[in-house]
Protein backbone atom coordinates (compact mmCIF):
# COMPACT_ATOMS: atom_id res chain seq x y z
CA UNK A 1 0.00 0.00 0.00
CA UNK A 2 1.65 2.95 -1.13
CA UNK A 3 0.21 5.63 1.25
CA UNK A 4 -0.63 4.71 4.59
CA UNK A 5 -4.54 4.56 4.84
CA UNK A 6 -7.12 4.79 8.34
CA UNK A 7 -9.81 2.17 8.06
CA UNK A 8 -12.84 2.68 11.02
CA UNK A 9 -14.37 -0.78 11.93
CA UNK A 10 -17.69 -0.02 13.42
CA UNK A 11 -18.53 -3.88 15.49
CA UNK A 12 -21.77 -4.88 17.61
CA UNK A 13 -21.42 -8.26 18.29
CA UNK A 14 -20.15 -9.44 21.97
CA UNK A 15 -17.98 -12.32 21.88
CA UNK A 16 -18.87 -16.17 22.12
CA UNK A 17 -21.85 -15.57 19.45
CA UNK A 18 -21.27 -15.29 16.02
CA UNK A 19 -18.76 -16.04 13.44
CA UNK A 20 -18.96 -11.81 12.55
CA UNK A 21 -16.97 -10.99 15.80
CA UNK A 22 -13.88 -13.07 14.15
CA UNK A 23 -14.28 -12.22 11.06
CA UNK A 24 -14.08 -8.30 12.50
CA UNK A 25 -10.59 -9.40 14.03
CA UNK A 26 -9.50 -11.25 11.01
CA UNK A 27 -10.34 -7.82 9.13
CA UNK A 28 -8.33 -5.57 11.32
CA UNK A 29 -5.14 -7.90 12.12
CA UNK A 30 -4.96 -7.97 7.90
CA UNK A 31 -5.82 -4.11 8.25
CA UNK A 32 -2.63 -3.65 10.41
CA UNK A 33 -0.57 -6.20 8.15
CA UNK A 34 -1.25 -4.40 5.49
CA UNK A 35 -0.11 -1.24 6.74
CA UNK A 36 -3.32 0.59 7.62
CA UNK A 37 -3.69 2.75 10.88
CA UNK A 38 -7.22 1.23 12.41
CA UNK A 39 -9.91 2.39 14.54
CA UNK A 40 -11.90 0.25 16.15
CA UNK A 41 -15.44 1.70 17.57
CA UNK A 42 -16.74 -1.23 19.90
CA UNK A 43 -20.79 -0.86 20.37
CA UNK A 44 -23.38 -2.86 22.23
CA UNK A 45 -22.36 -6.08 22.87
CA UNK A 46 -19.01 -5.76 21.41
CA UNK A 47 -17.72 -4.02 24.63
CA UNK A 48 -17.12 -7.57 26.07
CA UNK A 49 -14.77 -8.44 23.31
CA UNK A 50 -11.93 -6.78 25.11
CA UNK A 51 -13.26 -7.60 28.95
CA UNK A 52 -10.01 -8.63 30.65
CA UNK A 53 -11.73 -11.00 33.46
CA UNK A 54 -12.37 -13.98 30.39
CA UNK A 55 -11.20 -16.73 31.34
CA UNK A 56 -9.98 -20.23 29.90
CA UNK A 57 -11.78 -22.89 31.23
CA UNK A 58 -11.54 -27.04 31.42
CA UNK A 59 -13.54 -28.99 29.23
CA UNK A 60 -15.26 -32.13 31.26
CA UNK A 61 -16.22 -33.91 28.01
CA UNK A 62 -12.64 -33.56 26.29
CA UNK A 63 -10.90 -34.68 29.65
CA UNK A 64 -8.73 -31.74 29.45
CA UNK A 65 -7.85 -29.11 32.06
CA UNK A 66 -7.70 -25.17 30.67
CA UNK A 67 -4.17 -25.46 30.10
CA UNK A 68 -4.66 -28.87 27.65
CA UNK A 69 -7.75 -27.04 26.16
CA UNK A 70 -6.41 -24.01 25.32
CA UNK A 71 -9.81 -22.47 24.76
CA UNK A 72 -8.92 -19.04 22.74
CA UNK A 73 -10.61 -16.01 24.43
CA UNK A 74 -11.07 -12.78 22.31
CA UNK A 75 -9.35 -10.68 24.40
CA UNK A 76 -6.08 -12.58 23.90
CA UNK A 77 -6.43 -12.23 20.31
CA UNK A 78 -7.43 -8.92 20.73
CA UNK A 79 -4.17 -7.98 22.91
CA UNK A 80 -2.23 -9.89 20.20
CA UNK A 81 -3.49 -7.71 17.36
CA UNK A 82 -2.58 -4.60 19.41
CA UNK A 83 1.00 -5.60 20.28
CA UNK A 84 1.24 -6.87 16.26
CA UNK A 85 0.25 -2.94 15.14
CA UNK A 86 2.45 -1.65 18.05
CA UNK A 87 5.06 -3.97 16.58
CA UNK A 88 4.67 -2.58 12.77
CA UNK A 89 4.68 1.02 14.02
CA UNK A 90 0.47 1.18 12.94
CA UNK A 91 -2.02 2.83 15.20
CA UNK A 92 -4.69 0.63 16.52
CA UNK A 93 -7.37 2.92 18.49
CA UNK A 94 -9.94 0.61 20.91
CA UNK A 95 -12.67 2.63 21.96
CA UNK A 96 -15.25 1.01 24.04
CA UNK A 97 -18.62 2.80 24.02
CA UNK A 98 -18.89 3.61 27.82
CA UNK A 99 -22.81 3.59 28.36
CA UNK A 100 -22.38 -0.11 26.45
CA UNK A 101 -19.56 -0.37 29.07
CA UNK A 102 -21.17 0.58 31.85
CA UNK A 103 -24.71 -1.32 30.59
CA UNK A 104 -22.79 -4.35 30.87
CA UNK A 105 -20.41 -4.01 34.09
CA UNK A 106 -17.65 -4.51 31.82
CA UNK A 107 -15.43 -2.01 32.68
CA UNK A 108 -12.19 -3.81 32.99
CA UNK A 109 -10.67 -3.99 29.54
CA UNK A 110 -7.33 -4.70 28.40
CA UNK A 111 -4.90 -2.26 28.39
CA UNK A 112 -4.30 -0.41 25.12
CA UNK A 113 -8.24 -0.14 24.45
CA UNK A 114 -10.12 2.82 26.35
CA UNK A 115 -13.61 4.12 27.05
CA UNK A 116 -15.55 6.54 24.23
CA UNK A 117 -18.62 7.62 23.30
CA UNK A 118 -20.47 7.53 20.19
CA UNK A 119 -19.03 10.97 19.30
CA UNK A 120 -15.73 8.98 18.83
CA UNK A 121 -16.90 7.07 15.93
CA UNK A 122 -18.31 10.33 14.23
CA UNK A 123 -14.28 11.30 15.02
CA UNK A 124 -13.49 8.01 13.08
CA UNK A 125 -15.07 8.42 10.27
CA UNK A 126 -14.45 11.52 9.40
CA UNK A 127 -10.71 11.27 10.31
CA UNK A 128 -10.90 8.09 7.86
CA UNK A 129 -10.51 6.91 4.84
CA UNK A 130 -12.93 4.39 5.10
CA UNK A 131 -15.65 3.01 7.40
CA UNK A 132 -17.27 -0.78 7.81
CA UNK A 133 -20.01 -1.14 9.56
CA UNK A 134 -20.51 -4.55 10.83
CA UNK A 135 -23.83 -4.86 12.08
CA UNK A 136 -25.77 -7.79 14.23
CA UNK A 137 -28.01 -9.77 13.21
CA UNK B 1 -20.07 5.35 -11.92
CA UNK B 2 -19.32 4.92 -8.26
CA UNK B 3 -17.70 1.19 -6.94
CA UNK B 4 -19.03 -1.16 -4.40
CA UNK B 5 -17.98 -3.67 -1.78
CA UNK B 6 -20.89 -6.10 -0.57
CA UNK B 7 -20.18 -8.36 2.46
CA UNK B 8 -22.47 -11.37 2.58
CA UNK B 9 -21.95 -13.03 5.67
CA UNK B 10 -25.47 -14.82 5.72
CA UNK B 11 -26.43 -18.06 3.65
CA UNK B 12 -29.98 -17.26 1.55
CA UNK B 13 -31.12 -20.91 2.92
CA UNK B 14 -31.33 -19.22 6.27
CA UNK B 15 -33.01 -15.34 5.94
CA UNK B 16 -34.93 -14.03 2.59
CA UNK B 17 -33.24 -10.98 3.26
CA UNK B 18 -29.80 -12.01 1.70
CA UNK B 19 -31.80 -12.39 -1.85
CA UNK B 20 -32.90 -8.28 -1.33
CA UNK B 21 -29.01 -7.96 -0.75
CA UNK B 22 -28.00 -9.74 -4.12
CA UNK B 23 -30.49 -7.94 -5.90
CA UNK B 24 -29.40 -3.89 -4.57
CA UNK B 25 -25.89 -5.36 -5.90
CA UNK B 26 -27.29 -6.65 -9.20
CA UNK B 27 -29.26 -3.33 -9.94
CA UNK B 28 -26.23 -1.23 -9.01
CA UNK B 29 -24.08 -3.68 -11.60
CA UNK B 30 -27.13 -3.01 -14.10
CA UNK B 31 -26.73 0.85 -13.73
CA UNK B 32 -22.81 0.46 -14.54
CA UNK B 33 -21.52 1.03 -11.24
CA UNK B 34 -18.53 -1.54 -10.20
CA UNK B 35 -19.84 -4.02 -8.01
CA UNK B 36 -18.07 -7.11 -5.79
CA UNK B 37 -19.55 -9.43 -3.65
CA UNK B 38 -17.50 -10.91 -1.20
CA UNK B 39 -18.76 -14.15 0.75
CA UNK B 40 -18.01 -14.79 4.19
CA UNK B 41 -18.97 -17.15 7.16
CA UNK B 42 -21.84 -18.82 5.72
CA UNK B 43 -22.53 -16.56 3.27
CA UNK B 44 -20.25 -18.94 1.37
CA UNK B 45 -23.00 -22.19 1.61
CA UNK B 46 -24.45 -20.70 -2.06
CA UNK B 47 -21.09 -20.68 -3.85
CA UNK B 48 -21.30 -24.56 -3.63
CA UNK B 49 -23.23 -25.55 -6.28
CA UNK B 50 -26.49 -25.50 -4.96
CA UNK B 51 -30.30 -24.73 -5.91
CA UNK B 52 -29.56 -21.29 -4.26
CA UNK B 53 -26.08 -20.72 -6.31
CA UNK B 54 -28.47 -19.66 -9.44
CA UNK B 55 -28.41 -16.39 -7.35
CA UNK B 56 -24.84 -16.04 -7.72
CA UNK B 57 -23.98 -17.42 -11.04
CA UNK B 58 -26.82 -14.66 -12.10
CA UNK B 59 -25.06 -11.74 -10.94
CA UNK B 60 -21.56 -12.98 -12.14
CA UNK B 61 -23.09 -12.97 -15.71
CA UNK B 62 -24.08 -9.18 -14.78
CA UNK B 63 -20.73 -8.41 -14.19
CA UNK B 64 -20.59 -8.10 -10.55
CA UNK B 65 -17.51 -9.87 -9.40
CA UNK B 66 -18.22 -12.69 -6.83
CA UNK B 67 -15.46 -13.51 -4.19
CA UNK B 68 -15.62 -15.86 -1.90
CA UNK B 69 -13.25 -16.17 1.30
CA UNK B 70 -11.05 -19.42 1.08
CA UNK B 71 -10.74 -19.24 5.15
CA UNK B 72 -14.96 -19.72 5.68
CA UNK B 73 -14.68 -22.58 1.94
CA UNK B 74 -12.28 -24.44 4.20
CA UNK B 75 -13.91 -23.95 7.49
CA UNK B 76 -17.27 -26.11 5.64
CA UNK B 77 -15.52 -28.45 3.43
CA UNK B 78 -16.56 -26.80 0.02
CA UNK B 79 -13.77 -27.19 -2.25
CA UNK B 80 -12.80 -25.04 -4.68
CA UNK B 81 -13.69 -27.36 -7.96
CA UNK B 82 -17.22 -27.50 -6.53
CA UNK B 83 -18.19 -23.56 -6.60
CA UNK B 84 -20.39 -22.26 -8.76
CA UNK B 85 -19.37 -21.11 -11.91
CA UNK B 86 -17.78 -17.34 -12.18
CA UNK B 87 -17.47 -17.32 -8.39
CA UNK B 88 -13.86 -17.00 -6.98
CA UNK B 89 -11.91 -18.24 -3.86
CA UNK B 90 -10.46 -14.98 -2.43
CA UNK B 91 -8.45 -14.08 0.31
CA UNK B 92 -10.02 -11.78 3.00
CA UNK B 93 -7.14 -9.12 1.96
CA UNK B 94 -9.54 -8.23 -0.82
CA UNK B 95 -12.07 -6.23 1.57
CA UNK B 96 -8.49 -4.68 2.91
CA UNK B 97 -7.75 -3.63 -0.19
CA UNK B 98 -11.21 -2.22 -1.71
CA UNK B 99 -11.55 -0.34 1.51
CA UNK B 100 -8.35 1.49 1.54
CA UNK B 101 -9.23 2.08 -2.19
CA UNK B 102 -12.20 3.68 -1.23
CA UNK B 103 -14.79 1.46 -2.24
CA UNK B 104 -18.52 1.99 -0.52
CA UNK B 105 -18.99 -0.88 1.33
CA UNK B 106 -22.18 -2.55 2.75
CA UNK B 107 -22.38 -5.69 5.10
CA UNK B 108 -25.25 -8.36 5.43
Amino acid sequence: MSQRKTLTFSITDPPYEDARSTTALRLISLAIERGCDVNVFAYEGAVALPFAKQAPHANAVHQRDAAEENHPNPKDWIAAVLADAAQRGRKLDWVNCGLCVDERGVSESIPGTRRGSPADLLKFVEASDNTLVIPTK
Amino acid sequence: MAEYLFIASRDPFESEEVKHFYGLALGLAQESNTVTLFLVQNGVLPARTSSRSKLLTNLVASGVEVLADDFSLRERGIPTARLAEGVKPASLGVVIDQLALGRRALWN
